[in-house]
């Protein structure tokens, strides 16, 4: 059957896995997706496996469980499915994995969940719901590495005035497939900060919505990904802004290398005719760096009220500045480092803006590892 | 000893129409010690000639050479012929988001060197160097002329000039632009740079204003591709009283 979905930005959803056909490629949410790749996600593959090891460390402060689904609340962020992936998730899962930080509580630590995928056959299911009390502060941090077909729904709920950032890194092996959907509510005067670090998989695709429960809340999502021969990244963001005086800021940042690397960013932002007083901006830079490669870039803006702070967007999509190289290299600077500052230079402004030191540092030298695979080995 | 020879060069661009002919036989010797001025009109080639010697991709040569002390520079690759001693001071620099100044130094000046400069020498020597062009410290923070006025593009240039500290340096137009007080100030930074031994300038300018504070030992006109007149620094003032008209009628009369 399927719903009757008049656009995109105003998606329906169900918990009925009955009213989520099969997708056939030639839907507008799924036409980027090279769904043979999923590795039947998105049809009938069994979500029985368990090969993923999780590891936890937590601060004082924050509760850390696994809790059957019929006790955890999830849902609360408003979270229906709207794809078929999503809704079996929900079915075939029995427990999810809870960060829960209560009211009037700043962790000195970032809760780091890493997930490592043992390589097993069967698919496996996750869920994760994050949850901060009012007036509380937190980082968390997901690390996905290994080998693994994944499916996951991950819910934010951020209490009035409480501030939450998510780091989510994919740096997963070359054959892992992941796919993730995403769904915050930020509170009245509260802030999400919501960062998406792609580098590994073969497949990853992970849809992002967020919502806002009163005035003020503030979204920013960032997001830097590398994509490499062969490889399919898919960062399909949504911001639906259903609450007056709140704003969203969306940067991506991507760069491909090889052939048939090919990244996918949809930035949908809908502004409800409630949305008074709202300032939205959204913004996808890709470098290509080679040959055969490809970036689509699709920014949707739909504006039901014009009493707006302000909303735009831009898209990018360049191969490296000749000018630039020149430039550097007029000084001296061998082609090699000057390709090697000028991709350095394009992602800094973007990590400098993710204010978790650790993880700042750590994606420097990642960088430079994935620019070691092919610029510094002189492809050019 | 350091000479720069152009000789017979000729360089085309490709445009939609097909190949166009930029340069049609340039011949120019510099030495070290001298400071030549290359004058002309718009259009005449001469930010041509100067992005030719840099070894810019867009331009073609297709014929002549250009040697320094002897060594074949069309040969070489853009940084071979910086580490060989050339310098371009560019007319429009370029921005490089997200490189720092202090880091693009440093990176231009090990390339150059072969190793890194000493640490505490060089944060010295960077802020001498800026603060002679009326640069502020925290200039070194800022990204490679992202959000550079004019003046400080050009000031960031000499400055890059002086640290850098080439055998042969091409300066590209830098008086453009600036007003009195800074093209003063780029001026001195590039009678600094000629006062040391063994060093040479080509200095391309469409107007004379800047060759009272540089004084050149000769002075080309530059029309259509060519060399069309050379001489003493009195030529310049010749060009200051009656303008380029004579050259260009004579160049479309011929």
């Amino acid at each position: 059957m399927g719903l009757e979905v008049t656009s995109h930005l105003h998606p329906v959803g169900s918990f009925d896995l009955s009213d989520h056909p099969v997708p056939t490629g030639r839907e507008e949410v799924w036409r980027f997706t090279p769904l043979k790749r999923l590795k039947g996600l998105h049809d009938g593959a069994a979500l029985t496996g368990d090969g993923i090891d999780l590891k936890v460390e937590a601060p004082e402060g924050v509760n850390v469980a696994r809790v059957d689904v019929a006790d955890s609340g999830r849902g609360r962020s408003g979270f229906v499915p709207t794809d078929r992936v999503s809704a079996r998730v929900w079915d075939a899962t029995t427990g999810v994995f809870t960060v829960d930080v209560p009211a009037d509580t700043e962790l000195a630590e970032p809760v780091v969940v890493s997930l490592t995928g043992q390589g097993g056959d069967e698919a496996v299911a996750g869920q994760l719901l994050v949850t901060v009390g009012s007036h509380s502060s937190a980082t968390v941090v997901a690390r996905f590495q290994g080998s693994a077909t994944f499916a996951d729904n991950v819910e934010f709920v951020v209490g009035d005035g409480a501030r939450l950032t998510y780091v989510t890194i994919q740096d997963w092996d070359d054959d892992a497939v992941h796919h993730s959907t995403q769904r915050a509510v930020v509170g009245r005067d509260a802030s999400l900060k919501h960062v998406a670090v792609t580098f590994g998989g073969d497949v990853v695709r992970h849809d992002v919505t967020a919502t806002y429960d009163g005035s003020g809340g503030s979204v920013e999502m960032l997001g830097l990904y590398f994509a490499d021969a062969g490889q399919h990244i898919e960062h399909r963001l949504f911001v639906d802004h259903n609450e007056p005086k709140t704003s969203s800021n969306v940067l991506y940042k991507g760069a491909l290398q090889g052939q048939g690397a090919h990244t996918v960013w949809i930035g949908n932002v809908l502004i409800r005719k409630e949305a008074e007083g709202i300032e939205t901006y959204e913004e996808n830079r890709n470098l290509v760096l080679s040959d055969g490669c490809q970036a689509d870039s699709v920014p949707n803006l739909e504006i039901e009220t014009g009493e707006i702070e302000g909303a735009g967007h831009a898209s990018a999509t360049a191969r490296f500045d000749d000018e630039q190289l020149f430039y550097l290299r007029s000084r001296g600077v061998g082609e090699k480092e000057a390709r090697r500052l000028v991709v350095h230079g394009f992602f800094t402004d973007l990590i400098r803006k993710i204010g978790v030191p650790e993880i700042e540092e750590s994606l420097t030298s990642t960088v430079e590892a994935e620019l070691a695979k092919n610029v510094l080995e002189g492809v050019f | 000893m350091t000479t720069l020879e152009i000789k017979d060069l000729q360089v085309s661009v490709a445009t939609d129409d097909g190949a166009k002919e930029i340069l049609k036989g340039v011949t120019l010797t510099i030495k070290d010690g001298e400071t030549h001025a290359i004058m002309g009109p718009n259009g005449s080639g001469k930010s041509t000639l100067a992005y030719s010697v840099a070894g810019h991709p867009k331009y073609d040569v297709t014929g002549g050479s250009v040697t320094l002390d002897g060594e074949d520079v069309l040969a070489m690759s853009v940084d071979e012929r910086a580490r060989a001693g050339l310098f371009l001071a560019m007319q429009y620099p370029v921005e490089v988001p997200g490189v720092s100044v202090s880091n693009f130094l440093r990176t231009a000046k090990t390339a150059l060197d072969g190793e890194a400069p000493k640490l505490r020498t060089w944060v010295k020597d960077v802020n001498a160097a800026l603060e002679q062009l009326n640069l502020d410290p925290t200039f070194g923070t800022r990204n490679v002329n992202e959000g550079f006025s004019g003046g400080e593009k050009k000031r960031h240039e000499i400055a890059q000039l002086e640290l850098l500290n080439p055998k042969m340096a091409i300066l590209d137009e830098t008086d453009s632009g600036l007003d009195i007080d800074a093209l003063k100030v780029v001026s001195a930074g590039v009678n600094r740079f000629r006062e040391q031994e063994g060093k040479g300038v080509l200095l391309i300018t469409h107007y004379t204003r800047i060759l009272r504070y540089i004084e050149p030992d000769f002075v080309h006109v530059f029309v259509d591709g060519r060399i069309a007149e050379q001489g003493g620094p009195e030529l310049a003032d010749a060009l200051e009283a009656e303008g380029y008209d004579k050259y260009i009628k004579a160049s479309i009369g011929g």
